[in-house]
């Protein structure tokens, strides 16, 4: 019987197929060959950004009055001059070779700059996914089990407009209630010394967590909510219990493993959210990380500081991506076995 | 001994009053099959599941008995009901690739019955359980079969499957809700020949639900015929066939065509009313010939006819006494002989991206005549009909159109060729854009094809509409706001009002209630003689083509296995294939001739 | 041969299934408040200007000066009267969130429809290269396209909408993966109608429903988007009134003046309720349109 192609598996190209083989590993191997293409194109769309499109980029930045010595040693630094190409692929294998070059602000190198805060903001993601995704597990399965009840009518719609509001609405008016005006229980920015580890400021973190995991949970709750709906609605649940399967058995041998390849995908495309929703909470919380430090960059022009976060980014998301992709087809017979 | 006995069962919409099925009642013997027959929506699953205890999101069960072994089912908590559902009494869905978890080995899914249930002692009594299971339902328990995923097998398979879990804890009742709907003619008689087996070894009481007359006739001892929600007859297999009672049935029984018998095929105009929507008095009496005042106004109970048959119609005496099967012989027409072919389509193959599905097919219609393709689900009946209407364009070969050659794309064909060849969709529901009224549906047509002024345009609609038996009443409404019935009359409607010359009709009754099914076979016929239409009619239901086709074209595999008359296939098919595909059709009337032999002989 | 139309339905008003949908979704409690909230906040954004008691930018007292009869909300971080701010200060929002979706949602939808008819090559082109403006995250999105050439409004409404393009061509790619292989668009093909006609009138009005939900969600995501854009200070330029800009001048004074930030805040988390509601409510009432059709 040939099914027709699983959903999760996409349509690869017969030519993807035979160039890399059948199986998972070639599933694997053509997800990842595209997200280096992907990667390639980002880096493309990052270059023009910087360094083509505004014209003279040294001139730009420098303003009107750069003597013809500083913009002469600024074009070099980017690479620029020569044509297009040369420059890209100049910028490019520096990049590759990890020399991400000089920042144009501090006058720091660009790795040194950014190692510090990578590691704050890896802890503020990572702390909020830790919270934010149980949490909506937990209240996207209770909703799905007790539909249309109170609870289930209640919580999505707190949820949906939670979901909805913007990030620093919701960091501005915790810091109102929590650390301003009507209770100063919590310190209202989250600045600490540089090269501090965050996890010794963990007072200091409170906020900026609490933000992005209301800016997260609601929304992973709700499509979870759907995803399991699905499942609970199924024939085969009905089927198991007809069967006079025990309600356990029903939920965690029949309902739970279906649900599992939705779950990763969820978690997955708003942990993506989650890179996002880091610019704007580390900037009102005057968090050192590199969304404050991206948006730092693009007021002060400062170009190797904004390909680096911007490309950086886009790598996570690619990764993150393919992790996810791989895992619901390991979690989801159907699709794993289609890949044969 | 009765196994099972409802009383007054009804069940409601949850939140509403309105009943989907109310005053529902029958018992079951052991070793018996009770058939439950109706229509789409009249109920019939409900009350299957409702011998397990069990209803649908949204409805609930309002009032009734079932009586189990002595016991009230409906009144038992949910520990009893659990331990009492896939021990004895069990379920057979109607689609085993929904109902079998896509995530669980199927050795996994058989085993957890008997596990839940205590079912053998150890390991090894479950596992010769399973193999004895496998065995009954003609499937291998060969470990690597077993470590399956439900994907993996066939749809046969799949159901076998449902069937061997069903009866893993030797049930005494077991409900099967449709079981072999969507299964071709030939796994459909090897699933009833296993069922008919398994209850009548095991002594097992049996609920066989089915729209198919001719599938319960050759499997149930008694019938249930159901209509909006209620059983309106109720009696001995052979006797309610031969004898019905009730207008419902005996309309029913006309309107299923037979592979046994020429005769025309009739409808029973209207459709059934929906729970909330339902009338006053009798629901059958806005579509019957027998209607009286008294059926507005009283809901029948049930009377007896005879022992053990029971029918609610105020006037039951009057349509025994009818004589039923007053069948017209079906019209057999000649084509024109004609010196030139209106389609010739000459060595074609087709396919997709999977691999080819069509082969080197040779194929011919003359002016005016109708010619039958016949083949099951995946035999490239459909494919093949789509290279000629110009849907599907991976294909090789030659088709010429009266003479003129005839590319496989639609937008190289010229626009009067594509005015020509109009393609009537199996399935109403998608072939009808929702979004559109009846009227702009039916006159794209004409925009496309013609230059005519808006008054024209809706003449034009409106006897197109006349001629499928709608009023123009339905111009500016929704496709979903019509029937399936009607909404089919709409499609055809559509492909009429541009003059065809060649009318392609693929399934066109398979989506559709026996019922309506005939109507529209009727009128297909009629409509061919009155414009003289060349017609490829395409089906999976050899039964339906003895009535409309002469000539017939039998597919499979993706060739023809056998052309010829109507007439000689039937009498003498020469291809193996038709061979068993004409043994293994249901036939209600092979089986009451079957049956009458019998009862002579003892 | 008698006719066939059932008698069951007397007097029933016929409704075009959008306009059905409509009607669902204006019939719950949650979409009533929020079409109140929106019709409240755009008649305070369009109205609110006539009945400001000072102007924008007039220096009417102390910077952080605390409410009075005198400034009714209070003094911002230059002395300006924050209720005439406010008042004056949701036009641009306004204006550039609707038109960064309405370009996200032509583009999107345009780009989806044809990825999902055309099924080959050109699907895959077009949808990959949606995937490399999906691998940013929207607001890095913005802040890249900000960088060639600083905050312009122009830019900024370009790169809020290319931000949403990829998620409204997913959408429609997908709502209308399922239409396009229904026999209706078959049987307008082999009547040879063209293909521009088929998408914009076979299968476009088949996506409506999804399309008006993800409308009212991109309508929410892209006020928030540039209101966020202009709070870290990459929209409107100061002296120009504007809520997100005022969050920004404001935050520093949180602790003495807090309604200079609390009253625009107020205003966006009015805004993007309101229009959340909606979407809810839209999404709910198609939902239940779906399950009565199966049924």
């Amino acid at each position: 019987m040939t099914a027709a192609a699983h959903p999760l598996v996409r349509s690869a190209s017969r030519w993807g197929r035979r160039a890399l083989g059948f199986g998972l590993p070639g599933f694997v191997a053509r997800r990842v060959l595209w997200g280096l293409l992907t990667l390639f194109l980002v880096s493309i769309v990052v270059f023009a950004a910087t360094a083509v499109l505004p014209g003279d980029a040294a001139r730009a930045i420098l303003g009107r009055n750069a003597t013809p010595a500083a913009l002469a040693a600024l074009r070099n630094q980017l690479h620029l001059g020569g044509s297009v190409f040369q420059e890209y692929s100049q910028w490019l294998s520096h990049f590759a070779r990890g020399d991400l070059g000089v920042s144009l602000a501090s006058r720091e190198n660009v790795s040194t700059f950014l190692s510090h805060r990578v590691e704050n903001s890896a802890f503020l993601m990572l702390l909020a996914a830790a919270i934010g995704f149980p949490l909506a597990i937990v209240l996207g399965a209770i909703s799905a089990r007790r539909r249309d009840s109170a609870f289930d009518h209640v919580s999505s719609i707190v949820m949906f407009v939670l979901a909805w509001l913007p990030e620093f609405v919701v960091a501005i008016v915790l810091v109102v209630v929590l650390g301003t005006t009507v209770f100063t229980v919590l310190p209202p920015v989250s600045f600490f010394p540089p090269g501090d580890p965050p996890w010794d400021h963990l007072k200091e973190l409170v906020l900026p967590t609490l933000t992005l995991v209301i800016a997260v949970a609601p929304y992973t709750a709700r499509m979870l909510r759907a995803s399991l709906v699905e499942v609970l609605e199924s024939d085969y649940v009905e089927m198991a219990r007809l069967k006079g399967l025990s309600e356990r058995t029903v939920v965690w041998r029949h309902a739970v493993p279906n649900a599992l390849a939705p779950t990763i995908q969820v978690i997955a495309l708003n942990f993506a959210y989650l890179i996002g929703g880091i610019v704007v909470v580390e900037s009102v919380f005057n968090y050192a990380g590199i969304g404050s430090a991206l948006v730092q960059a693009v007021q002060n022009r400062d170009v190797p500081v904004i390909q680096a976060i911007t490309l950086l980014v886009a790598a996570v998301y690619v990764v993150l991506n393919i992790v996810a992709d791989v895992a619901a087809i390991l979690v989801s017979p159907r699709a794993r076995t289609s890949l044969r | 001994m009765t196994v099972v006995e409802v009383s007054a069962l009804r069940v409601e919409v949850a939140g509403q009053r309105a009943d989907i099925v109310d005053d529902v009642a029958f018992s079951i013997d052991a070793g018996d099959v009770l058939g439950l027959v109706g229509e789409s929506g009249s109920g019939k699953t409900t009350v299957g599941l409702a011998m397990l205890g069990h209803t649908r999101r949204g409805t609930k069960i309002a009032a009734g008995q079932v009586r189990f072994d002595g016991h009230d089912l409906l009144k038992m908590s949910p520990q009893q009901l659990r331990a009492l559902r896939g021990k004895s009494v069990s379920y057979v869905p109607q689609d085993p690739s929904a109902a079998l978890n896509p995530a669980l080995r199927i050795g996994k899914q058989l085993q957890e019955t008997l596990v839940a249930h205590g079912y053998g002692d150890s390991r090894r009594e479950r596992e010769a359980r399973l193999g004895e299971m496998l065995e009954e339902v003609a499937l291998t328990d060969d470990p690597s079969f077993l470590k399956r995923y439900p994907h993996q097998l066939s749809g046969g398979q799949q159901q076998r499957i449902a069937l061997a879990m069903a009866f893993a804890c030797r049930p005494r009742l077991i409900v099967l809700d449709e079981p072999t709907t969507g299964l071709d003619v030939t796994t459909q008689a090897h699933i009833l020949e296993t069922v008919r087996d398994l209850c009548a070894t095991r002594r097992v009481a049996a609920l066989y639900i089915s729209h198919d007359l001719a599938v319960v006739a050759n499997l149930a001892n008694r019938v249930a015929v159901m209509y909006a929600g209620r059983i309106v007859e109720l009696g001995p297999e052979n006797a309610l066939f031969n004898a019905p009672a009730h207008p419902y049935t005996r309309r029913l029984i006309e309107a299923i065509p037979d592979i046994s018998g020429q005769h025309a095929v009739k409808g029973i105009a209207g459709s059934a009313p929906a729970p909330g929507h339902r009338p006053s008095g009798c629901f059958f009496a806005p579509r019957c010939s027998f209607a009286i005042d008294k059926c507005q106004l009283e809901f029948p109970s049930p009377a007896n006819v005879s022992m053990g048959h029971a029918v609610r119609c105020h006037r039951h005496e009057d349509v025994r006494a009818a004589t039923l099967l007053e069948r017209s012989a079906a019209t057999p027409w000649r084509a024109v002989d004609s010196k030139q072919a209106l389609l010739e389509v000459h060595s074609v193959g087709a396919g997709y991206v999977n691999g080819p599905v069509v082969f080197d097919v040779n194929l011919s219609i003359q002016p005016q005549q109708c010619v039958a393709l016949v083949g099951e689900s995946g035999s490239g009946k459909t494919t093949l009909a789509r290279c000629v209407a110009g849907i599907h364009r991976h294909a090789t070969g030659q088709m010429a159109l009266a003479g003129r050659p005839l590319p496989f794309d639609a937008r190289r064909r010229d626009p009067d060729t594509r005015r020509r060849i109009q393609y009537v969709f199996q399935s109403p529901y998608t072939s009808l854009n929702p979004r559109k009224t009846v009227g702009r549906l039916v006159g794209q047509p004409l925009r496309l094809f013609f230059e005519l002024t808006a008054r024209e345009e809706y003449e034009r609609v409106e006897r197109a509409l006349d001629r499928v038996a709608l009023t123009s009443a339905v111009v500016d409404r929704y496709p979903h706001e019509l029937s399936g019935g009607e909404r089919q009359r709409v499609a055809i409607a559509r492909a009429l009002v541009a003059d065809p010359a060649l009318l392609i009709c693929d399934e066109i009754t398979s989506a559709l209630d026996v019922s309506v099914q005939a109507a529209i076979v009727d009128l297909i016929g009629e409509l061919q003689r009155e414009m003289e239409l060349g017609l490829l009619f395409v089906t999976h239901n050899l039964a339906l083509i003895r009535t409309i086709a002469e000539t017939v074209a039998v597919m499979s595999k993706g060739r023809i296995v056998e052309y010829g008359t109507v007439e000689e296939v039937f009498s003498s098919p020469q291809a193996p294939y038709t061979q068993s595909l004409l043994a293994d059709t249901p036939s209600l009337g092979r089986t009451l001739a079957a049956t009458d032999d019998l009862s002579e002989h003892t | 041969m008698s006719v066939v139309l059932p008698g069951t339905l007397p007097g029933r008003r016929r409704r075009r299934p959008l306009t059905l949908l409509t009607l669902r979704a204006g019939g719950q409690a949650r979409v009533r408040i929020g079409v109140a909230l929106v019709v409240f906040m755009v008649a305070l954004v369009l109205l609110g200007p006539l009945f400001a008691p000072h102007s924008p930018s007039a220096f009417v007292g102390l910077p952080f000066a605390p409410p009075s009869g005198h400034v009714l909300l209070g003094t911002d971080f230059l002395g300006r009267d924050v209720l005439s701010r406010v008042l004056w200060g949701g036009r641009s929002i306004l204006e550039l969130s609707l038109a960064a979706a309405g370009l996200g949602l032509a583009l999107g939808t345009a780009i989806g429809l044809i990825a999902a008819y055309s099924q080959g090559l050109l699907d895959s082109l077009l949808m990959r290269g949606m995937d490399v403006i999906l691998a940013f995250p929207a607001i890095v999105f913005a802040l890249l396209a900000v960088a060639t050439v600083g905050p312009k409004l122009w830019l900024l409404v370009i790169a809020v909408g290319l931000s949403h393009t990829p998620r409204v061509a997913r959408l429609v790619r997908g709502a209308s993966l399922d239409v396009v292989n229904r026999d209706f668009v078959y049987a307008v093909q082999a009547m040879g109608e063209p293909t521009r006609k088929i998408l914009l009138g076979e299968i476009l009005p088949n996506i409506a429903g999804p399309l008006l939900v993800e409308t009212s969600l991109r309508i929410t995501f892209s006020i928030s988007l540039v209101a966020a854009l202009s709070f870290l200070g990459f929209g409107l330029q100061p002296p120009a009134a504007d809520w997100g800009l005022m969050i920004n001048e404001n935050q520093t004074g949180l602790t003495i003046q807090p309604w200079a930030v609390v009253a625009p805040i107020l205003c966006i988390a009015l805004l993007t309720i309101g229009t959340s509601l909606i979407a809810d409510g839209l999404a709910r009432a198609l939902a239940g349109i779906d399950r009565a059709a199966e049924s």
